[in-house]
């Protein structure tokens, strides 16, 4: 779960990471009203989860009230890259002297909490990589005894950090790790991290991910969920417990299992057709939890087909057979279907289906020819 | 032969008396694995069809001498429940828990990797099947035949896809093992191909992987340099967009790193052919094994 810019400032701060004072505001009054409150010159930045924000012209500085609500106002609203501005954040503008680069990332790889720090900050990271990785200082930390002086000290030094800086960059690290860990983040990104005239160091930027399997111990950022930005479909299926993920086809998808969902888009993309959606119904699925599953695939007005690919092993085909019967009872169903049942009660399951004799459902025996079916009648 | 369960396995499950740790465990202990006792805490003295509980893992391993956990407890009593089991003197813990959150995986597998010899397998799994031997978690072991070919896989029902195109060439299987879908799997590929290696049934082995980390990238390292038996892999995930969790915690594309298209490259440039169908793994599965006759 990604927070927007000024959530993940919200959070920094709950954790004595210095960030720079703010309000966030939903309308243009509010807007004006936070930046009296926090004075001039202030920054107005657009609150999207989407880069390039600067480049869109969703940041502006404002010298007086005239200028904030002149770009408040072009700000709210605006689209960026295909993502509507539905709140802003105000914060006093900040004296910067020197842009850096700070993170923890969730290392897989190693199995640990990998922290980075470069002193060059305010472009992609990528890029420094690729050009010099050894202007990136990496350390990686033992979760069990979490994050030391002398790993704030070696990233400062091999980072190579004036001395005067090596002091409070490392106590902000030390606070963004204890955020990190406190608020059980997949990803902590300050960039810039910047240094003011008089020297003080400061979060300029947020860039968080939290766990969503971790929400149940965090009930105030389980709330910060950001609706607006999500995908009707997407929103649809969360709130019916659904995996589902919205892609660009016409090909509607629903699978058991997330490898084999992956593995169908896969073979559907091969036989040369485009899914329109990632459907896991998971394990165990019950009828009602198909017939919920047809509404929100459906619900996309792209769907041109959809192909059903189910293995039973927990997952029984007859609840799948089920399912589609009912939903197609409820349903007003315009498109074809293709059924592949296969696995644990797929006799039954094809034997409901064929008695039910629903129109414009096929069933397929291989996942194979399943694929090939929708995707000729999808053309 | 086989790799991890088989006839000497003592399973004690953890959760044995909710609805799916009753359920699965006696659907294991059906196909005949050994199921010797269950924990739930407060439920010590009960019985499941005969299965005694006790209220602590210690319990458990000092009056049945269980050597094998699987977990089965809810997401937020899981980290614990694999804690208990490894302090309880259990060598191999089988986690089936999905939805575990990452940080207490974290702090799970670096606390077991400072311990001596004990496995983690999973979490976010469907366990581990060894035909005609033993079966510990949820795989549907009717599919599934004796046989040589050991498969290890990120996935469950992807598995049982590729598991019954194996079938259908006529193939069974040695043992196989899902690893998990999670970003902090207890077990990586690695591991267990050098299980596979060391096993002198399996005569080859498949390797389902999907997107997200490098899992498939250092298996690929490690084949090169250590495995000498037939691998052939496949990859999900080629259509999945960046930035996604497609369903498994661990199945995301960040920026360039993660993808499908990476991780096959990474295998065939080690000489590893990766199938792009579960439907040609198995052809190339009945080509290599023509081929050694």
């Amino acid at each position: 779960m990604d927070l927007l810019e000024y959530q993940g400032k919200l959070l920094f701060a709950r954790h004595g990471v210095p960030v720079p004072t703010g309000s966030p505001a939903t309308s243009l009054e509010q807007a004006v009203a936070a930046a009296d409150e926090i004075g001039y010159p202030c920054v107005i930045k657009a609150q999207v989860l989407i880069g390039g924000r600067g480049k869109a012209g969703g940041i502006k500085v404002a010298r007086d009230r005239d200028e904030a609500e002149s770009h408040a106002r072009a700000i709210l609203g605006m689209d960026i890259r295909g993502f509507t501005v539905h709140e802003v954040w105000i914060e006093a503008a900040s004296d910067i002297a020197e842009e850096y680069y700070a993170s923890i990332v969730f290392d897989r790889s190693a199995k640990k909490p990998l922290v980075l720090l470069s002193k060059e900050g305010g472009v992609e990271i990528e890029e420094v990589a690729q050009r010099d990785p050894s202007l990136i200082a990496q350390v990686h930390v033992d979760p069990l005894i979490g994050f030391q002086d002398f790993h704030a000290r070696r990233l400062a030094f091999e980072a190579g950090l004036d001395a005067d800086l090596v002091r409070p960059v490392g106590a902000l690290l030390a606070k963004l790790y204890e955020a990190f860990v406190r608020e059980e983040a997949l990803l902590v990104e300050v960039n810039p991290l910047i240094v003011t005239g008089e020297r003080a160091v400061l979060a300029l930027d947020a860039k968080v991910t939290l766990d969503e399997n971790s929400l149940f111990r965090h009930p105030d950022n389980a709330e910060l969920r950001n609706l607006s930005a999500e995908d009707p479909q997407e929103q649809m299926a969360k709130e019916r417990g659904l995996t589902y993920v919205s892609l660009d086809g016409d090909i509607g998808i629903l699978g058991n299992g997330a490898g084999l969902v992956m593995s169908t888009l896969d073979v559907v993309a091969q036989a040369g057709g485009a899914p329109a959606n990632f459907l896991d119904a998971g394990g165990g699925s019950k009828a009602e939890a198909i017939t919920s599953a047809v509404e929100v695939i459906l619900n996309n007005p792209n769907v041109k087909a959809v192909l059903f690919n189910i293995f039973g092993g927990i997952t029984r085909c007859d609840e799948v057979a089920h399912g589609l019967i009912e939903a197609f009872g409820s349903l007003e169903v315009k498109v074809p279907f293709v059924v592949r049942l296969d696995g644990t009660n797929d006799v039954e399951g094809r034997k409901l289906l064929a008695d039910a004799d629903l129109p414009n459902v096929y069933t397929e025996a291989t996942m194979l020819g399943a694929a090939q079916r929708v995707v000729e009648l999808a053309r | 032969m086989a790799v991890l369960v088989d006839t000497d396995t003592r399973l004690c499950v953890s959760g044995i008396t909710g609805r799916e740790g009753t359920f699965h465990a006696l659907n294991n202990r059906s196909y005949g694995t050994q199921v010797v006792s269950g924990v739930t805490p407060g439920k010590g003295g009960q019985d499941v069809d005969g299965i005694p509980v006790f209220n602590t893992f210690h319990d458990a391993v000092i009056e049945t001498g269980a050597n094998t956990a699987m977990v089965f407890v809810p997401p937020r009593f899981a980290a614990d429940s694999i804690l208990e089991a490894e302090d309880a003197g259990v060598r191999l813990i089988i986690a089936i828990t999905e939805g575990i959150p990452a940080h207490d995986e974290l702090r799970v597998y670096n606390h077991l990797a400072s311990r001596q010899s004990v496995r983690l397998i999973g979490p976010n799994c469907p366990g581990i099947l060894s035909p005609g031997k033993a079966n510990v978690g949820i795989i549907p072991a009717s599919f599934f035949k004796e046989g040589k070919v050991g498969v290890v896989s990120r996935s469950g029902t992807l598995t049982y896809q590729i598991g019954n195109e194996l079938a259908q060439r006529g193939f069974g299987n040695s043992s196989i093992v899902g690893i998990g879908g999670d970003p902090v799997p207890g077990s990586s590929f690695i591991d267990v191909l050098a299980l596979f290696e060391a096993d002198p049934e399996t005569e080859l082995i498949v390797m389902s992987g999907e997107i997200g980390g490098s899992a498939e990238e250092e298996a690929a390292e490690y084949i090169a340099s250590s495995v000498t038996k037939p691998v052939v892999a496949y990859i999900a995930g080629f259509t999945a967009p960046e930035g996604k969790t497609m369903g498994h915690a661990g199945a995301i594309v960040s920026g360039v790193a993660g993808t499908a298209a990476g991780k096959a490259a990474a295998l065939e440039g080690k000489g590893i052919r990766v199938g792009r169908t579960p439907t040609e793994v198995a052809e190339i599965a009945a080509e290599i094994a023509g081929s050694l006759g």
